[in-house]
């Protein structure tokens, strides 16, 4: 690793300053087989925008049918055929399938690979002040199998049997048994193939980071100098490392059920007919494993988002961030509270009731260090002198769904409470909101603030606010209705909710009527989103040309120039004298002071 | 395919309409002589004022839907824990409630204040241990009341039920639920998956159902004897695929077997009576108002589970293992009638784990009768034990286990 920087580094001294960099880097060395970085990180980020693209059109088909259940849709026809949706109208099973493949993308592709892998891989080095990744190698494979990894995803979706349909949870035996839903079969066999290769690709992007925020920081940038992002990336990491090897040992004790007749969970099952010998395994070992990723996973999916709002909120209220230690020290105790919450999804699947009492709390607990989180974020906007780009107002969005989503998961971490809530429309929109809609924010102001950086170009502002307003509007009246359809006690995952007019008028209307509200906000947020797909892709190549410090920014990224070159900085590496939050710093003559600027005579450091 | 056409043109359109606007606007800041990265005042104050005016809406939204359908749907609870639970959520929503408003409000609002302003400059205000103290302690304070009172509900929820509660089992497959009454003695019978025939869905375990589990796994018209015969009978050829497959279901069952064999020996003609007398009862489940239940669970394929929204209760059913829950219902079905003023509106007992294709589908119907016709409506019983249905069908039992290898279509006759 140190070899690749002193090579980096030595390089661009012979070459002196000169802008450009490597001419004598080929097509394929620049943008396909890259190791550059910032290269890698738009890889990423395009992968992932098509994902998420992908996903989100599975979510508007499935809308669909819960709102107009059984009628005929063009729309579905259209992208599901005679064998999905005969007649236009969407198959039980598909149904299924949709939600599963549309929940793993999401979680895992969109806002684990595209968020962290993003933006982790942009920053790090550039807001550290290092050339590059500590091992560029291992960071383009990192991105390779992330990209084989989505392909497999994509395939499975275009299998005859239909792709996985056991919920991104996959819980066996239901994803262990081909007998018991189609989608278990070919599909199953592909998801568990490409959610190991994602595993890896995890794997050896954290590693990289971490190894990359401990020993390539500049002169000068002590951990207690890192910006809240650089905190926030590196938790991310660590988390990503100790606990998606658990998933791999559940997937892959769940191959050797599907493959080697192995019962790890499996036990005294007839499922089609047939009369299993498996006993002795336990369904519910499944749930422990996959569960301790699975919350540590909420994480690795939130904190980045928090690390990229944290430093856009800071930067746009021309304030520093309010109790920079107590942001650190919260990013800490999320993630350490993180491993030992897991029992809070299983409150009702039969563990020990003992055992779930000890989670409740260990759960409650987490709330105190996300109310410092939001309370700081509202700190740092009072008094500010606030400019409202795009990427702020996303940020600030993200901030009200952290703590709208927020609240509701008191609720649920209460288990004598989740007993009327598990599994209902109730967590549906708890997570959601928490999760699906503040890291996407977060994503969402990350692209705006730093697309200068990534492009050289300026995104378009005001098409900007118009995605905003669309999405944040579109966003919450899909998820704030359904906390109505889960109070009310109705399960997630189904396919149709006509059969509630069998025994219960009132709640039947209802649900009916919310269904339909939901749908049309989801496809009016969906449209919303090609705002701003037209703005990114517009802007790459048409777009004015970026400052070098569009934002007025203190971190180390915008002191490198627009034009990328590998090794970053054209001649020696910046080096740190401060913090990065003296915005408005009494005393100054500007109202950002960046960190490679020496303390004035007789100034403080914070 | 007219409408898909026309839907296209539409979207090419509203695209190359944006480009244009874009590129007006793109024109008129080059103008101007204004980057993208220069917020203008205008720009700045709008957004202030719509962030004002979101707040407002998404209040409205929220109180319009709260008073709409806040408690529809859900009712008043119908049992006894399922109280103490409303009591424990309104509390916690109150909690939240006064928390979303506060902190959305601050939010939005110093967005709104703070907007820039010339000549007004941010104040530097890094960090408060006070501050921090505050809004640590009290979260922490809430919590712990939050949790004390939770887990005293919790634990209330889930202790183990009192002997005289009365057990019945569900058993839950893809798609259905079956009840089984512990009939007189209050007592489940045993079960073992193994024993399931096509009388004995349940695989209760008595001398008669494991001899004829055995008869039947031997001799059945798919048992061991059969493969068997068809795989050494020399006129017949099969499909590797078929052969593999009916290698693979004889090796099952020889496994099997042997395990039926075992138990047998082991078993005690006295635990047969605990099962005979239990009723086994489907597509409704009768229960009396005010009378303790214990339900113990069983699948017998993938996990499903037991979801009563009426009576606050839900456990999963997992396969290879029985999970329980407790509760009194304290409110009949006519009661829960008026008070919802819907005359068609039953109780239910709905599947809420994703459980394959038809899993919206499975759900069993709750009816919670007073003491009198609940006691009529178990005397209608008394005549319908396992006992009375087990030994009503005269024929011998085919086996469940159907996986017949169609050997007719598959076999080629060498002759």
């Amino acid at each position: 690793m140190a070899a690749v920087t002193h090579e980096a580094h030595g390089h661009h001294e012979a070459h002196g300053h000169h802008d450009h960099g490597h001419h004598e880097e080929s097509f394929v060395s620049k943008y396909i087989f890259s190791q550059d970085h910032k290269m890698i990180g738009k890889q990423f980020l395009l992968t992932a925008v098509f994902m998420g693209l992908v996903a989100m059109l599975l979510s508007i088909l499935f809308r669909i049918q819960l709102a107009w259940p059984g009628e005929s849709s063009d729309f579905l026809s259209f992208f599901l055929g005679e064998t999905w949706a005969p007649g236009g109208v969407l198959k039980e099973d598909m149904y299924l399938g949709l939600v599963t493949i549309h929940g793993t993308i999401m979680v895992f592709f969109l806002l684990t690979g595209g968020l962290s892998g993003t933006f982790s891989n942009l920053l790090i080095p550039l807001q550290l002040g290092a050339r590059d990744m500590a091992s560029g190698f291992l960071n383009m494979l990192s991105y390779w199998f992330f990209l084989l990894s989505s392909i497999l995803m994509l395939v499975s979706l275009f299998v005859e049997s239909g792709p996985a349909m056991a919920g991104w949870t996959v819980y066996p035996p239901l994803s262990a048994l081909p007998q018991a839903v189609s989608g278990s079969g070919t599909g199953m066999t592909l998801w568990l193939f490409s959610m190991t290769i994602f595993i890896a690709s995890s794997l050896i992007g954290s590693l990289n980071y971490i190894v990359t925020v401990l020993n390539l920081r500049t002169a000068g940038m002590k951990m207690t100098r890192m910006p809240l992002t650089i905190w926030a990336f590196f938790v991310t990491a660590v988390l990503g490392v100790l606990s998606f090897p658990v998933l791999l040992s559940a997937a892959l004790l769940l191959v050797m059920d599907r493959l080697a007749g192995t019962s790890f969970y499996l036990s005294d099952i007839i499922v089609g007919g047939e009369m299993l010998t498996n006993h002795g395994g336990s369904p519910i070992l499944y749930q422990h494993l996959f569960w301790f990723l699975g919350h540590p996973e909420v994480y690795i999916v939130l904190l980045p988002a928090l690390g990229l709002s944290s430093e856009i909120i800071a930067t746009n209220s021309r304030k520093p961030i309010f109790g920079y230690r107590a942001m650190i020290g919260s990013i800490l105790a999320i993630g350490f509270l993180s491993f030992i919450v897991w029992g809070h999804h299983m409150f009702v699947t039969g563990m020990n009731p003992f055992i779930g009492s000890v989670f409740v709390f260990t759960t409650l607990l987490i709330a105190i260090p996300s109310a410092v989180k939001a309370f700081n974020y509202i700190t740092t906007l009072w008094k500010g002198s606030l400019v409202l780009t795009p990427a702020m107002l996303f940020a600030v969005g993200l901030v009200s769904t952290f703590i709208t989503g927020g609240v509701t998961g008191i609720i649920l971490a209460d288990s004598a409470l989740d007993i009327m809530l598990h599994d209902t429309y109730f967590v549906v929109a708890h997570f959601h909101i928490v999760m699906g809609m503040s890291a996407v924010f977060g994503m969402f102001g990350g692209v705006y603030h730093w697309f200068p950086k990534m492009f050289g170009k300026m995104m378009n502002t005001r098409l900007g606010y118009v995605h905003f307003w669309i999405t944040l509007v579109g966003a919450y009246g899909v998820f704030f209705p359904m906390h109505f359809v889960g109070i009310a006690g109705a399960p997630r995952r189904y396919y149709d909710y006509s059969s509630y007019g069998d025994f219960d008028t009132n709640s039947y209307e209802m649900i009916m009527d919310l269904n339909v509200i939901i749908t049309i906000f989801a496809i009016i947020a969906a449209i919303g989103q090609v705002f701003f797909l037209f703005n990114f892709f517009y802007s790459i190549f048409r777009g004015p040309k970026a400052p070098l410090n569009p934002w007025g920014s203190n971190t180390l990224e915008w002191t490198t120039p627009v034009e990328h070159i590998h090794g970053n900085w054209p001649g020696e590496l910046p080096t740190v004298h401060r913090w990065p939050y003296d915005y408005s710093k009494p005393g100054a003559e500007t109202d950002f002071i960046p960190q490679n600027v020496p303390l004035a005579d007789g100034e403080e450091e914070h | 395919m007219g409408s898909k056409l026309i839907t296209l043109i539409v979207i090419v359109l509203g695209v190359i309409a944006i480009a244009q606007l874009v590129r007006v606007y793109e024109l008129s800041s080059k103008l101007r002589k204004r980057g993208e990265h220069e917020i203008s005042t205008r720009d700045n104050n709008l957004n202030a004022k719509l962030m004002l005016l979101f707040m407002f809406l998404f209040y409205a939204g929220f109180i319009y839907l709260m008073a709409t359908y806040g408690w529809t749907g859900r009712g008043e609870a119908a049992s006894v824990h399922g109280k103490g639970i409303d009591w424990l959520l309104n509390l916690n929503f109150i909690i939240i409630y006064a928390v979303f408003f506060f902190t959305n409000t601050l939010l939005f609002y110093f967005v709104y204040k703070y907007v820039r302003k010339a000549g007004v400059k941010a104040v530097y205000f890094s960090h408060s241990n006070k501050l921090e103290m505050i809004w640590t302690i009290i979260p922490a304070v809430v919590l712990a009341v939050i949790i004390i009172l939770g887990l005293k509900e919790w634990n209330d929820s889930t202790s183990y039920a009192d002997d005289e509660a009365i057990r019945i089992e569900l058993f839950s497959k893809q798609f259905d639920w079956t009840a089984r009454y512990a009939g007189e003695d209050n007592n489940l019978g045993h079960f073992d998956y193994k024993l399931t025939t096509d009388n004995n869905e349940l695989a209760l375990m008595t001398t008669q159902t494991i001899d004829s589990a055995i008869l039947s796994m031997e001799n059945g018209p798919t048992g061991i004897k059969a493969i068997e015969k068809k795989l050494n009978d020399r006129n017949l050829i099969f499909v590797p695929e078929d052969l593999e497959k009916m290698q693979n279901d004889l090796a099952r069952k020889s496994r099997l077997i042997r395990l039926l064999h075992q138990m047998k020996d082991r078993h005690s003609a006295k635990i047969d009576a605990s099962a005979w007398d239990d009723i086994i009862q489907k597509d409704t489940l009768y229960l009396c108002v005010n009378k303790k239940y214990e339900f113990n669970f069983r699948a017998k394929d993938v996990i499903h589970s037991a979801h009563f929204p009426h009576f606050r209760a839900q456990m999963n059913t997992v396969p290879g293992m029985t999970t329980r829950f407790k509760f009194t219902p304290d409110m009949t079905t006519k009661q829960m009638r008026e008070k919802k003023k819907d005359d068609k509106f039953q109780f239910i007992l709905l599947c809420n784990k994703i459980c394959g294709a038809a899993h919206y589908k499975m759900k069993m119907i709750v009816v919670v009768l007073p003491q009198n016709e609940y006691k009529a409506w178990m005397k209608s019983k008394a005549k319908q034990t396992f006992r009375d249905k087990y030994f009503a069908v005269a024929a011998p039992s085919a086996p469940a286990d159907t996986l017949a290898v169609e050997t007719d279509t598959a076999m080629v006759a060498v002759n």
